[in-house]
């Protein structure tokens, strides 16, 4: 083949730059298209709730009248719901994927769990609550609690956990875990002193991924029956009588922001439609700052480690 | 002074073989390792010096499907390091090892270098000080990090790190030292520096290392092993086996007409 000229070459690149371009273009349209609804629902929402964002809003339980309800008892019972979630679906959710990761055998029964771990997290969310229906609220007498809700959203948000703590420690190389071994250190001291806190910032971003999902589910927490109108608030957590008064918060009935807001807007009166809009904008800004800490923690703790 | 006087012998393996599952990567091992002395493990890539490196300290029990026949002899006490009997973790508590590619925890210096002392329980701060202070002088690396004990380990340079991994090794006094090709990720100047520090070492403890730098092996090793497809070719004296090796195949490679 003859060598090309250079007036041959630049025409080529000139060429191959063009598509550069069309693809580029093409790209930032999809990007824009999905960034545009985002923010024009936020937006909306925004705009048509503005005259209720003060601060009675988050001071005032729900009311008949619509110009003085509030959602004081739903963004309470949301913290408290998400804080027995994280509490539950922590602990279970790490410990299975360190022990799916670091001590199961590989043969066939993990194969078919892990396989099974993935299903769960194709579970449809209202399955959950009936399955927390039977179990949480009947079987085991917890009643329509705080408790309920949350040992359900945790069923819910587990493989979430269980999922991105294997990824976590995945990712930590080989050597890393040869080195611990090789000066003697048991899986088990290996795991508490590396394989845990260099997993941490993965497995953080997962329970925060794993909370913000679980803070607008409203179908699971519907199904075991939390109330939609709710003018008091839970004991104050860990203030009661100890010992059993640390904890009688868990067992008081509740309601959740997404519910709260399921509720305004099946009211007839449309001046509901204005809390419900300013309550939607509210969990909205709950869930982005909860990604936001998830990608500043890992931000921070990221720096630290390095192979 | 005698003139065939024997080094004792530290570690002695007889009749090794090993298994990646059905795949055979060592045949028939039998091979001394000489107390205080420094051994060397010579051979093309894949010839099995790295698998027979690690069954000493039994890496190969972290992974499934592993499996070793025939014994390693540890002395004094002649214990069978390979022996099903013998927790893998009591071996790697007596051996020492550094890797290929230096691999020190993303955590502090002193850090590094204390975690072989936790794991055997060690909590008092003052002996703590001390024997990482130790270690790190017996990694020769002692005066580059006094002041900055409390620094990232993966800050250091490479050379740096590898030499915070031998003090890490060294801080739990191992009866033998395995090096698994050791400066192979390292520039020439780190590299003669680690040699030094082997030739330093070699006065308190045993020291076995898998080098594919023929003339690495040359200056560092009392004695070298040629391994060629899973066997044992030649073992003898270093100055020997590269000045008048017995087997063919063993001065092929060392005259570099294979390799």
């Amino acid at each position: 083949m003859q060598a090309l000229t250079t007036e041959q070459i630049r025409a080529l690149i000139a060429r191959g730059k063009m598509k550069d371009t069309i693809f580029q273009a093409l790209g930032i349209i999809c990007l824009a298209i999905g960034l545009l609804v985002i923010f024009l629902l936020v937006g909306d929402m925004l705009q048509r709730g503005m005259e209720r964002l003060n601060l009675d809003f988050f001071t005032n339980f729900a009311s008949r009248k619509a110009a003085q309800s509030g959602i004081l008892s739903a963004w309470v019972g949301t913290i408290l719901v998400m804080f027995v979630t994280a509490m539950a679906a922590v602990p279970l959710g790490v410990a299975a994927g360190i022990y799916l990761e670091e001590y199961a055998k590989r043969n066939w029964v993990t194969d078919i769990i892990e396989i099974n771990i993935t299903n769960l997290a194709a579970v449809p969310s209202i399955v959950y609550g009936l399955l927390a229906l039977g179990i949480f609220v009947y079987a085991f007498g917890f009643g329509q609690s705080i408790l309920s809700a949350g040992l359900t959203l945790a069923l819910l948000i587990l493989p979430i956990v269980i999922v991105s703590t294997r990824e976590a420690i995945r990712a930590i190389p080989a050597m890393i875990r040869e080195g611990s071994m090789a000066v003697g250190a048991t899986r088990w001291q290996t795991c508490r002193y590396h394989i845990i806190p260099y997993a941490m910032p993965g497995i953080l971003t997962g329970v925060i991924i794993g909370l913000a999902r679980a803070i607008g589910e409203t179908a699971p927490i519907i199904t075991i029956g939390a109330l939609t109108f709710i003018a008091f608030l839970p004991p104050v957590p860990f203030t009661g009588e100890p010992p059993a008064g640390l904890f009688e918060w868990v067992m008081s009935p509740f309601t959740v922001m997404p519910i709260q807001i399921f509720n305004w807007t099946s009211r007839p009166d449309p001046a509901f439609e204005i809390n419900a809009a300013a309550a939607g904008f509210v969990l909205m800004v709950m869930v982005l700052s909860m990604n936001a800490i998830a990608i500043y923690l890992r931000y921070k703790m990221r720096k630290n480690i390095k192979w | 002074m005698l003139i065939h006087e024997k080094p004792a012998l530290k570690a002695e393996a007889r009749n090794l073989n090993f298994y990646y599952g059905e795949a055979q990567a060592l045949k028939n091992i039998n091979m001394p390792i000489y107390d205080k002395k420094v051994t060397a493990l010579i051979g093309p890539s894949g010839c099995g010096k790295s698998t027979y490196l690690r069954s000493f300290n039994r890496m190969h029990d972290l992974y499934p499907g592993n499996r070793y026949e025939g014994e390693i002899r540890f002395f004094p006490d002649n214990t069978n390091l390979l022996s099903s009997d013998v927790d893998p973790i009591e071996v790697r508590m007596r051996l020492g090892m550094v890797f290929q590619k230096p691999n020190p925890f993303p955590k502090t210096i002193y850090e590094n270098v204390a975690f072989g002392l936790r794991v055997r329980g060690e909590t008092n701060k003052r002996v703590l000080d001390d024997k990482v202070e130790q270690a790190l002088r017996g990694g020769a690396i002692w005066d580059e990090v006094k002041d900055r004990l409390q620094d990232l380990a993966p800050n250091l340079s490479g050379g740096q790190q590898q030499r915070l991994c031998i003090a890490r090794a060294l801080a739990t006094d191992p009866e033998l030292l395995l090096f698994d090709e050791p400066t192979s990720a390292l520039d020439p100047i780190a590299t003669g520096a680690i040699e030094e520090l082997i030739h330093e070492l070699k006065k308190r403890v045993t020291i076995l290392i898998v080098t594919h730098n023929m003339q690495q092996a040359a200056r560092v090793s009392d004695y070298t092993a040629y391994m060629y497809l899973g066997e044992m070719v030649e073992f003898g004296k270093t100055d020997e086996i590269f000045i008048k090796p017995q087997d063919k195949r063993t001065e092929d490679y060392i005259t570099g007409r294979m390799g």
